[in-house]
């Protein structure tokens, strides 16, 4: 190595101005893309777990080819495909919604397994008092369905957070590309490298420990 | 909208897509190999009674599965290069994507070894086995079996990370059809195509993994 | 005629291929405690869970306090009512279930002011003081901010039901709800059954429980493959059945 620790603390401060702005592009990707892809996905969930033939079908074909395709492939798709055919977005908001079909897809299949999981014998329970299925649904099933959903949703949170890096190769300024930049200039690469790795570890970390923190708070008593 | 479909010119790079998809394959290969023998490694010391054994591996299971695989691919090839550890492309993506696999790989192996009731181990030291032989002969077929579905899932997903290459310039399917894309500007059907062939071959990973499954089931 | 409280006629339902039930008739009056016994298959759950509609039927009637239950004749053919009408319908009768099928996610009397306050549209607090009245007969005031997890199997049971009657139904339907329970825990359940059957409910049970069949219902039905092969006071029953396979049953039961 041909710089010394006082150097790179040196550096940093210089670049702390896009260093911050990258963390916060890299966190209004991620909430961007978990906000949509989580209500969209609530409805790939329900048409999976309750809707009729067709409708049931086509929500699984959608999750059965998101799932089979790499993230990467999604993101580069979702630059170049929508000008070419007329639609004109920012590489960003390109970006952002190829992570949002992505979480859609890993929601969609989470909120099915939660509906399917919960016991058929809590829905008759639930006509047997003379409940319709929308009252059975807000009062029953999800509730249940919620416990279940939230550390994998919460798992699902993280990995759209780390794949918000890969919008640095489409150019979007989020804290990898921002790094890149930096390196670029004064050719430290371990430690800016190093930092942008620890700060995403940082984030994936104290979403983890929310994760436990809100499944402790929602146990039922046994 | 004044785009026509022609999926000649998908086509005619058919050979090089062709390619990229064997070398995606031998990519993964060769770190899930690698990476399963980390990650078997690695379960015995999350399940080891030793504390300090336990705490190491769970701190390199923790950085691992919470730091973006791109940045391990760019700072095992850009920044280890300063201290004198210089790989090129394909060693150096096989390397990162090996550990990160021993991770999450180590993971399943956990569960696995946890699933296999405790009274087994102790029904094989009480006809004398040796404890080398009790994890051979009794613990790790049990686990494998066990450990199948999850095994199958992570495999078809690292799979899938070797995408990940392209950003180092390795020849792999992703490169490769961000290559046509740029010279033949058929966005629609490169990336449909290429998709295809990713979901093709992840669902030819799961069917080959229910198979296993299938032949290694223990009759009931 | 109309003063039954339930009317089944010929009633008809196949699983499939399978015709479960072939021909059913039943009636009921207020006050009347009848208990269906048969074996596993014999299609004495399914016709219960046809009466509050848990079951499509094929062909019949069934009639509770005079209402057609589940389907009506428009325009000349028979259909299905409407989502809504058959859930208000549902109301119509109590059940409870094997498996109890408690809200986990509720406490004891969230459980029973849930249908109160959806389907009754009572406010919450006299719901509340309904619920815990109920909760009292059952004998679980004292539980009643408990979760199903906190509880046995046999004061869930008495919750289920408590959750069933407080929505005052016309009729309650118990479908074998001491099959699941401890040996030692079934003992509460038929108390407060037996309860509730000296004030005055009308109930329809499936049950194994023989004895019980005996000492409390006014009438005993016996189900075979889908039919009704014998019906009667089960003090004569018991002691002289009819049919060589009402014989066979009680015989196979262990019944004194």
């Amino acid at each position: 190595m041909d710089f010394t620790f006082s150097e790179f603390i040196q550096q940093f401060w210089i670049a702390r101005g896009p260093i911050a702005s990258g963390l916060g592009v890299t966190l209004a990707i991620a909430a961007s893309a978990i906000i949509l892809g989580t209500v969209l996905g609530v409805g790939v969930g329900l048409a999976l777990a309750y809707g009729a033939r067709p409708i049931r079908w086509l929500a699984r074909a959608y999750t059965d080819f998101l799932r089979g395709t790499p993230v990467l492939v999604l993101v580069l798709a979702g630059y170049y495909v929508p000008s070419a055919i007329g639609i004109g977005l920012s590489p960003l908001q390109a970006g952002v919604v190829a992570l949002a079909v992505f979480c859609s897809s890993h929601v969609g299949e989470i909120v099915r397994g939660a509906l399917q999981a919960i016991p058929k014998g809590q829905i008759d329970a639930a006509k047997a008092i003379g409940l319709t299925f929308g009252q059975t649904f807000t009062s029953v099933l999800m509730p249940l369905a919620l416990r279940q959903v939230l550390p994998a949703w919460v798992n699902t949170a993280a990995e759209i957070v780390k794949a918000s890096t890969l919008l640095s190769v489409i150019g979007v300024g989020d804290l990898l590309l921002a790094s890149q930049e930096i390196i670029a200039r004064n050719f430290m690469n371990l430690p800016f490298y190093f930092l942008a790795g620890f700060l995403y570890f940082s984030i994936n970390y104290a979403i983890e420990r929310f994760g436990r923190f809100v499944e402790r708070k929602t146990t039922i008593p046994s | 909208m004044g785009y026509t479909l022609n999926f000649a010119a998908v086509w005619r790079s058919f050979m090089p897509l062709l390619e990229g998809l064997g070398l995606s394959l031998m990519l993964a290969v060769e770190s899930i190999a690698i990476g399963m023998l980390i990650g078997l490694v690695v379960s015995f010391a999350l399940t080891s009674k030793l504390g300090l054994l336990r705490r190491t591996a769970g701190l390199y299971v923790t950085v691992i599965r919470n730091t973006p695989i791109l940045v391990l691919v760019l700072f095992t090839y850009f920044a280890l290069p300063n201290v004198g550890v210089q790989l090129d492309e394909i060693p150096s993506f096989v390397a990162t994507l090996a550990i990160y696999s021993g991770a999450y790989l180590a993971e399943v192996f956990r569960a696995g070894l946890l699933s296999v009731p405790v009274g087994l181990r102790e029904a094989g030291q009480t006809i004398g086995l040796s404890k080398m032989q009790i994890r051979t002969s009794i613990i790790l077929p049990l686990m494998f079996r066990n450990v199948l579905p999850a095994l199958g899932n992570t495999v078809i997903s690292l799979f899938k990370d070797t995408s990940l290459a392209a950003v180092i310039a390795v020849p792999e399917l992703t490169f490769q059809a961000r290559k046509i894309n740029v010279e033949s500007f058929r966005v629609i059907e490169t990336w449909v195509v290429v998709s295809l062939i990713y979901v093709c071959t992840c669902a030819v990973l799961a069917a080959v993994f229910r198979r296993i499954e299938r032949q290694l089931s223990i009759p009931r | 005629m109309s003063s039954n409280i339930l009317e089944i006629n010929n009633l008809h339902k196949r699983f499939g291929e399978v015709e479960v039930l072939k021909g059913v008739d039943c009636a009921m009056q207020q006050g009347d405690v009848v208990c269906i016994i048969g074996s596993s298959g014999s299609g004495k759950t399914t016709m219960l869970r046809c009466i509050n509609m848990l079951e499509e039927f094929n062909d019949g009637a069934i009639r509770i306090d005079g209402q057609e239950i589940g389907y009506e004749m428009r325009a000349g053919t028979r259909q299905r009512k409407s989502e809504q009408e058959i859930a208000r319908q549902r109301a119509l009768t109590g059940m409870a279930f094997q498996q109890f099928n408690l809200f986990p996610h509720m406490t004891a009397t969230e459980n029973v002011t849930l249908g109160l306050i959806k389907v009754k549209k009572m406010g919450r607090d006299e719901a509340v003081a309904v619920a815990e009245r109920w909760l009292d007969r059952v004998g679980l005031l004292a539980r009643r901010d408990h979760y199903p997890g906190q509880l046995s199997g046999g004061q869930q049971q008495r919750v289920a039901i408590a959750r069933a009657i407080a929505m005052e139904p016309k009729l309650m339907l118990f479908d074998e709800v001491t099959s699941a329970l401890d040996p030692e825990l079934v003992n509460e359940v038929l108390l407060v059954i037996k309860d509730l059957a000296r004030e005055g409910m009308t109930m329809l049970l499936v049950t194994h429980e023989m004895r019980f069949a005996y000492e409390v219902s006014t009438r005993v039905i016996f189900m075979n493959q889908g039919r009704i092969a014998e019906e009667g006071n089960p003090r004569e029953m018991f002691i002289k059945p009819q049919t060589e396979r009402l014989a066979e049953f009680l015989k196979s039961s262990a019944f004194n």
